[in-house]
C-alpha cells in the first residue's frame, strides 16, 4: 500500500534562496507518460505542473482505436483514453500550462530547474516522439496536400479516393484498415516481404476487399503539382539500377515508418544516445540530478501507452524519493 | 463589414469577396470540428488577429461546410494555414504551431 510522504516545503531544502521554486515537480509533455507522472506525483503531495505545447494526450489523441491497453475488452478510442487521463490528473489538482519547452529554453543544471519560465525542484521530460519522415522527393512540398502522417486527422479528405499507406508495423497496418473504411482503394507499401505488425492486424487488413498489398517495394518519389497525384515505387530487391518501377495514381500518401524522439531541445543538457533518446537508469533518472525521463522519449525496448504510464509512475516516485532525501540531506 | 482585430468566418460563398479581393493580406485557417489541434489553435489565431490588426486579416474556413475552397487550394490535411496576398495563395503550413512559432512564421512571410 502506497503511503504519501509529508509534503515538501521550500524552507526544508538546504540552501533555499530568497526566490523559492513554484513547483516541486515540473513535467514536460502531457502524453500518457507525462499524465501518469502528474497523477502519481500529485497524489504523493508534490506541487505538480505539466507543460504542453499542443493537445494533451500525445499520440493517443491521434490513434483511432487502442485495442491492447489492458482493461478495455472492446478497445478504447485513443482520444477517449487521453481525455480520461487528463481528467484524472486535473482531479488531483495538477496545473496545466500551455508552453513550448523547446522554444523558451530551459536550465537543468542547478539545484532549481527552470523550464519555460517555471521554476521547479525536479523535472520529468516526457516529450515523446514525432513521426519519422521518409525523405522522399515531393514529401515536404506536398505535406498537407495529400502527404500525411496521421490517418485519423486527415482521413476524411480521402472519402472515395485512392491512398497508399507506407510502412510495415502495427501503426501502418491499423491505420490502413481505418482508411479502408473511407477510401475507395488503399495500397499498403512495405519494403519487406512480410509485415512486422501483429498477426491479427495483418489478417484483418489482408481480408479487406479494397486493400491491395505492395510488399517488397520501396517508395521512390511522390508526384503532383498542386496536390498528390501519384506515388512511384520500385522493387526493394536488386538495387536501383534496372529495378522495375510502378506508378500508382493516388490522392494521398500516409507515412508510418516509425518515430523520432523529441529531444532536440535537450542536446548538451542531458545524456542522449546516438538516436537522440534520453538515457536513464531503471528508476528513470537521467545524467542530471533531479531530472528524469519517461515514455517514448527515453531509451527503451517497447514504446506503447502501457509502458509510458509505467515509466511515468516510476519517475514520479523516484522524484519524490530524491526530493525527500534532499530535504534530509 | 469585418471587425478589425478579430478572426472572421469565410465560406465557399464569400471567399472571393472576403479573401481574394482583400487589400490586406489574409491568413486563412482551414479547420474542421473533428480536428483537436485546430481547436487548440483557435485562441492563438484570435490573439494573432488582434496583434496584427491593420496589417493582416485572419479568416477561418470550415472544410466540411466549404469543401470546394479546400479542394481548390489542395488542402488535404488540417490544420492548414495559407497566407493570401493580392488574391494569390502564398506561404502555407500544415501543422499545429504555438503562438510564438506562428508569429515568427508570419513575420517572415508578411
Amino acid at each position: 500500500m502506497e503511503e504519501a510522504l509529508p509534503k515538501m516545503s521550500p524552507a526544508d531544502s538546504p540552501g533555499a534562496a530568497a526566490a523559492t521554486a513554484a513547483w516541486d515537480l515540473l513535467v514536460v509533455g502531457a502524453g500518457p507518460a507525462g499524465l501518469a507522472v502528474t497523477i502519481y506525483a500529485a497524489r504523493a503531495g508534490l506541487r505538480t505542473c505539466v507543460l504542453e505545447r499542443g493537445v494533451p494526450g500525445g499520440q493517443m489523441a491521434t490513434a483511432d482505436w487502442v485495442e491492447n491497453y489492458p482493461g478495455f475488452p472492446e478497445g478504447v478510442a485513443g482520444v477517449e483514453l487521453g481525455l480520461k487521463m487528463e481528467e484524472q490528473a486535473r482531479r488531483f489538482g495538477v496545473t496545466f500550462l500551455t508552453a513550448d519547452a523547446g522554444a523558451t529554453g530551459l536550465e537543468l543544471a542547478g539545484s532549481d530547474k527552470t523550464v519555460a519560465g517555471q521554476r521547479a525542484r525536479a523535472v520529468v521530460v516526457a516529450t515523446g516522439s514525432r513521426p519519422r519522415r521518409l525523405g522522399l522527393p515531393g514529401e515536404d512540398r506536398l505535406a498537407g496536400r495529400g502527404v500525411s502522417y496521421c490517418a485519423t486527422c486527415d482521413g476524411a479528405f480521402f472519402r472515395g479516393k485512392r491512398v497508399a499507406v507506407i510502412g510495415g508495423g502495427d501503426s501502418a497496418v491499423t491505420e490502413a484498415a481505418f482508411l479502408a473504411k473511407l477510401a475507395a482503394k488503399v495500397f499498403v507499401v512495405h519494403r519487406r516481404d512480410g509485415f512486422r505488425a501483429a498477426a491479427t492486424l495483418v489478417e484483418r487488413v489482408r481480408a479487406l476487399k479494397n486493400v491491395e498489398l505492395r510488399l517488397g517495394r520501396v517508395p521512390v518519389s511522390i508526384e503532383g503539382s498542386g496536390g498528390v497525384e501519384a506515388l512511384v515505387l520500385r522493387e526493394a530487391a536488386g538495387g536501383e539500377a534496372g529495378a522495375r518501377e510502378e506508378r500508382l495514381e493516388l490522392d494521398g500518401v500516409f507515412i508510418y515508418v516509425g518515430t523520432d524522439p523529441e529531444t532536440g531541445f535537450l542536446k548538451g543538457k542531458v545524456d542522449l544516445d546516438k538516436a537522440g533518446y534520453v538515457i536513464t537508469d531503471q528508476e528513470m533518472r537521467t545524467s542530471v540530478p533531479r531530472v528524469y525521463a519517461a515514455g517514448d522519449v527515453r531509451v527503451k525496448g517497447l514504446r506503447q501507452v502501457v509502458t509510458a504510464v509505467a515509466d511515468g509512475a516510476v519517475a514520479a516516485m523516484t522524484a519524490e524519493k530524491d526530493l525527500a532525501a534532499l530535504a534530509q540531506g | 463589414m469585418t471587425e478589425e482585430g478579430k478572426a472572421h468566418e469565410v465560406s465557399d460563398a464569400n471567399f472571393d469577396k472576403e479573401v481574394l479581393k482583400s487589400a490586406t493580406p489574409v491568413l486563412v485557417d482551414f479547420w474542421a470540428s473533428w480536428c483537436k489541434p485546430c481547436q487548440k489553435m483557435a485562441p492563438i489565431l484570435e490573439a494573432v488577429a488582434q496583434d496584427y490588426a491593420g496589417r493582416l486579416t485572419v479568416a477561418k474556413l470550415d472544410v466540411e461546410d466549404s469543401p470546394g475552397t479546400a479542394q481548390r487550394y489542395d488542402v488535404r490535411g488540417i490544420p492548414t494555414l495559407i497566407l493570401f496576398k493580392g488574391g494569390q495563395p502564398g506561404e502555407r503550413v500544415s501543422e499545429y504551431m504555438p503562438k510564438e512559432e506562428l508569429e515568427r512564421w508570419l513575420d517572415a512571410a508578411l
